[in-house]
């Protein structure tokens, strides 16, 4: 026989590269690589529940500094779970469960279909859990007996002559294998779902060039079309925000920093949202009522969803995430601070920028939001009665921006009613220079109309110099009289400084007057009194000029006007609000008229055709996971030998791994079993 | 002789289990059956398809509990009693402060109490017996261990009852926030515990296990008086779902086991350290006793963990849009189902027993102990219900 030598070199590889495919199996499908992997996915599944996934970048860069977060992105720490790495590692350990189940499943069969009915005695009288009986019976009833202790215990047998010996194999719990199997299998399964679902078509797409991120927040017909995903290509989970009476074709995908449009095939046109709370404010269940027209439908389908209650079309699930404002329609008042009494109509909606020329200045609104509930715990019912579940709507308000001509903004939150604190009325005029920080409220105090008219017209009347000229001499006079000071001369110098603090009253509110005041007594002997004096006299110049309105208002003569209580606290409340007003940085106060409330309803909706296999996945898992613990695989033997004195030797033994304690009981019965009928009864009856 | 083969299978065949239950089990199965229809009648309106469902597996599964564990017969058959007493007597919240049983007993909060006392002097009395080596002592741990559970779980019943008295309609299962799965939390461990105590039939795990039931009740004492989280409030729309009701209890039975298991854990790793002569020696479990109840647990804390978490993943993709959204709550669950998965394959497959599992066992509580509270305070997600 000749060889070649090439045939031998080939052999020899053949069999190199058999081993070493061998070699790889036996790494792929070892335990000690599925754990380390297991290891990596739960430290991995650990950074990204520690690091808030899926952030703007620049939050990122402020947290981490432009290093770290350079280094972190390069890590994809930001998406973590659609890493490259991440899902190489989950690729990976779908290979290795893999590779372990199929290694395994010849053996788990052969362990699965065979009695070993091959055994010997020497194994059998090795088990700890044996028994030896010498009974005074024939092999056939002999065999009978232990083949009906097995059956009668529930076991499944087969039977063998092997030489002298008749042996029964027993067995029981087969199923628990099949445990191991399907845990495995799912394992795998749901991997694969889960792959199918997540976002590595996507991530491919992106890498061949075909999608591309969009970064900038633009109306939907200027985005790009390279941001565009034609409908029905794989799974995605967008969400779309649409106002009531409007319609989507699409949803967008937030994906890294910037998003992508996935479109539908179909639109969504929502025709009613509505929302219902709980005595506290706290949205109790809230739906949308959903028209889906399809063109490969003669009919829309109607229907409406709630959290909890989504629609599923064409392999597209619709789910009720969230709602805010579709654009509410408002008619505001604007009302000019400049002590013109110059008032501004404003119309817009929610989302709107207007440009606002108000005299002199310029603003941009921005109306960011609206409210229709403000709902707190009732203030009066905690202190009366210690009552937290008493609760007060303060009605409808809304959030604007206004930014000057630097661009500098100021955030604005405003009722449209007046709103109760403490048992008085008033009207609420939030701001803040920061979107952190919480709302200071200017509180206007409201009319005997319950608007706030008259505050307004006594804010204007601050500016208007001959009639705090004249309120301010009648004031100095009062007061110098009073002190028993008669000098002309004097009342004038007073009336000039009342002017003056009015002016940095309206400029700068309390806290300017005080500083003011603070410069001017600086030094002299006695200080305190001054400028006790001068509050005194800037008070009553105020009281003078409420006091001429409030006649004016009534039809009466200042003399003959009667000061109630009530006046006193709106005349407390107004001079406070006067000083808000100087801080509270806006050229105008917004009154809203009128809304025509519009909302929107938040969708998010998916495509996950992996969501069979992961189902079906979970419950192999499941049953599996059963089987293998409360199932329990054990094997009985019995050998049956005829021996040369008439009697039969029986030799019982039996194995169980898992629960060695529960089989011993199970043993003991199957030898009580035998023990009956092959005892001393079985003697007697055969005689 | 002629012996009939088939004679010899049928006079060896073993009962089978229905064979095998005495009247007393038939009776109790009759039992469930009134109860439950009686239930479905009364509540009929109230329940939409899956909550009869619920209702349904809630009596197959009592009445299979009341055959497979007898001890609990009489267990659930008092918390019925007693919570339906407590709920009878209240037509309106304010009941629970002007009825003297109400107010003492069966009112939610009263239950509650019992319960954060009762647990501790069952730590107390376990304890005794430890120390003392009195089989009285430890008896006595067993007794306010029962009551305990009962009085937690009597807790909870009537609570349901009270989330329903509120206005506005906010009632729901109370187990939606962390206060009320803590009081859960307790009653489960316990119930778990007192099972494996008559199977093994000692008392000498009982002072391990109820430590972290104390802890347990510890944080719940604090949470009630520094936080006032007994308060009921309202509900948040992805919670009002049907799936509530199955997947937390399932979830519980989970976490129970695991703080058992690694409550065992540190039993094991003193016993070993004990001499087989010492006198402390009876006092503790057997370490083949440790083993074995380790194993189950961990055994049947990750079945029902793995039913837990594909039950949660069922319910988010109808609430939030997708079965998995590596929220982190969700991720710290696989985290904990690697943990486990992992040592059952040792176990499994290398045969690994004794200290290094022990400690596992220890390290998977504190595994355990981030998914189910550290998460709610560290981590943000759409888990966020259970605040702290």
């Amino acid at each position: 026989m000749v060889q070649t030598a090439a045939s031998i070199t080939a052999k020899a590889q053949s069999r190199r590269k058999k081993r070493l495919s061998a070699i790889w199996l036996q790494f792929l499908g070892s335990m000690n690589l599925a754990i380390s992997l297991l290891v990596v996915v739960a430290i991995a599944s650990v950074i990204g529940t520690v690091l808030p996934q899926n952030q703007p970048y620049i939050d990122y860069l402020v947290q981490f500094g432009p290093f770290w977060f350079e280094v972190f992105r390069l890590l994809n720490l930001y998406d973590v779970y659609s890493a490259a790495w991440f899902l190489f590692i989950l690729g990976f350990l779908i290979l290795s469960t893999g590779v372990c189940v199929s290694r395994h499943m010849p053996a788990m069969w052969r362990e699965v279909t065979r009695y070993r009915t091959h055994v010997r005695e020497q194994s059998l009288l090795a088990l700890s859990q044996h028994q030896r009986w010498q009974a005074q019976a024939d092999t056939d009833t002999a065999a009978a007996v232990a083949m009906g202790a097995l059956q009668g215990h529930g076991y499944r047998v087969r039977t063998e002559q092997r030489g002298d010996s008749l042996i029964i194999g027993g067995m029981q719990g087969r199923s628990m294998r099949l445990g191991y199997i399907l845990t495995h299998v799912a394992v795998v399964v749901i991997a694969i779902g889960g792959l199918v679902d997540g976002n590595l078509p996507l991530k491919l797409m992106e890498m061949r060039g075909d999608v591309r991120i969009e970064r900038e927040n633009l109306p939907l017909s200027r985005v790009p079309s390279e941001s565009w995903i034609a409908p029905e290509t794989g799974a995605f989970q967008g969400s779309v925000n649409i106002p009531e009476g409007s319609n989507s074709g699409v949803v967008f995908l937030q994906l890294r920093d910037g998003y992508l449009v996935q479109e539908l095939p179909f639109e969504i046109f929502v025709e009613q949202f509505r929302i219902e709370h709980y005595p506290n404010g706290m949205p109790s269940s809230y739906e949308s009522d959903l028209v889906l027209h399809d063109p490969e439908l003669d009919e829309p389908i109607r229907q409406t969803i709630s959290v909890n209650h989504p629609l599923t079309h064409r392999g597209h699930t619709i789910y009720q995430a969230s709602f805010g404002d579709g654009g509410t329609r408002m008619e505001i008042t604007g009302r000019l601070l400049d002590g013109t009494g110059t008032e501004v109509p404003i119309t817009g909606r929610i989302f709107e920028d207007l440009q606002l020329e108000l005299g002199a200045v310029e603003r941009t609104l921005e109306l960011d939001d609206f409210q229709l509930l403000n709902i707190q715990p009732d203030a009066r019912a905690v202190t009366r009665t210690g009552a937290r579940n008493e609760f007060m709507n303060s009605g409808p308000s809304f959030n604007y921006t206004l930014r000057d001509e630097a661009g500098q903004a100021r955030y604005y939150h405003t009722y449209m009613a007046p709103v109760r604190v403490e048992d008085q009325w008033y009207y609420l005029h939030g701001m803040r220079l920061d979107q952190g920080e919480p709302f200071r409220y200017l509180h206007i105090p409201v009319d005997d109309r319950s608007s706030m008219d008259f505050f307004m017209e006594f804010h204007q009347a601050l500016h208007d110099r001959n009639r705090v000229d004249a309120a301010s001499q009648r004031a100095a006079d009062t007061l110098l009289t009073q002190m028993g000071v008669a000098n002309p001369q004097l009342v004038s110098q007073v009336a000039r400084t009342a002017d003056e603090m009015i002016r940095y009253l309206l400029n700068g509110g309390f806290g300017a007057v005080e500083a003011h005041l603070e410069s001017r007594v600086e030094g002299a002997a006695n200080a305190p009194m001054l400028r006790e004096f001068s509050q005194a006299v800037l008070q009553r110049t105020l009281f003078e000029i409420y006091l001429e309105m409030l006649a004016d208002r009534r039809g009466v003569t200042p003399a003959s006007l009667q000061i109630e209580d009530t006046d006193r606290r709106f005349f407390e409340d107004a001079m406070n609000a006067v000083s808000g007003v100087a801080e509270y940085g806006a050229p105008l106060i917004l009154q809203l008229d009128h809304f025509e409330y519009r909302q929107a309803t938040g969708l998010m909706i998916t495509r996950s055709p992996g969501k069979g296999i992961v189902y079906t996945g979970s419950a192999l898992l499941i049953i599996g996971i059963f089987l293998l613990f409360y199932v329990s695989h054990r094997r009985v033997w019995a050998m049956i030998t005829p021996k040369a004195d008439g009697t039969t030797d029986v030799l019982m033994g039996g194995v169980n791994q898992r629960r060695p304690e529960q089989f011993e009981e199970e043993f003991a019965s199957l030898t009580r079993s035998v023990d009956q009928h092959l005892g001393p009864v079985s003697q007697t009856s055969k005689d | 002789m002629a012996v009939s083969r088939d004679q010899i299978i049928r006079d060896m065949r073993q009962p089978s289990y229905l064979q095998r239950l005495s009247w007393k089990d038939w009776l109790w199965a009759a039992i469930m059956v009134v109860a439950t229809v009686l239930t479905l009648t009364v509540l009929w309106d109230a329940m939409n398809y899956y909550e009869v469902g619920i209702t349904i597996m809630t009596g197959i599964t009592m009445m299979w509990m009341g055959w497979y564990w007898t001890a609990s017969k009489i267990y659930m058959s008092a918390v019925c009693l007693v919570s339906l007493f407590a709920i009878s007597r209240y037509p309106e919240l304010a009941a629970a402060e002007a009825d003297f049983f109400l107010r003492y007993l069966g009112s939610s909060q009263s239950a509650i109490m019992w319960m954060s006392a009762l647990f501790p002097a069952a730590t107390v009395a376990y304890g005794a017996g430890l120390l003392t080596g009195n089989a009285f002592a430890s008896k006595v741990g067993t007794a306010m261990t029962w009551t305990g559970a009962g009085a937690g779980l009597v807790g909870l019943l009537v609570r349901w009852h009270e989330t329903h008295l509120y206005e506005g309609g906010i009632g729901y299962i109370p187990v939606s926030n962390l206060y009320e799965v803590f009081v859960l939390f307790a009653v489960m461990t316990s119930l778990i515990y007192l099972y494996y105590e008559g199977v093994h039939r000692t008392r000498t795990m009982g002072f391990w296990v109820l430590l972290i039931i104390s802890a347990s009740v510890g944080f719940l004492l604090w949470y009630h008086f520094d936080r006032g989280a007994y308060q009921i409030e309202p509900l948040v729309p992805a919670l009002n779902s049907y799936w509530m009701k199955i997947h937390v209890p399932t979830n519980f039975v989970g976490y129970g086991c695991f703080a058992i298991a690694a409550m065992l854990g540190v039993a094991y790793l003193i016993r070993a350290r004990v001499a087989d002569d010492s006198p402390w020696a009876a006092r503790l479990p057997t370490l083949k006793q440790i083993d074995d109840v380790s194993y189950r647990a961990i055994a049947l804390g990750f079945a029902f963990f793995t039913v837990a978490t594909v039950l949660g993943a069922l319910w988010a993709a109808e609430a939030w849009g997708a079965y998995w959204s590596w929220d982190p709550k969700e991720s710290w669950a696989l985290i904990v189902w690697l943990n486990y998965a992992a040592w059952l394959h040792l176990r499994f497959t290398k045969g690994l027993r004794g200290k290094v599992m022990a400690w596992w066992a220890i390290v998977g509580l504190f595994v355990t102990t981030f998914a189910f509270l550290g998460v709610n305070m560290f981590l943000s997600g759409l888990h966020s219900y259970g605040e702290l």
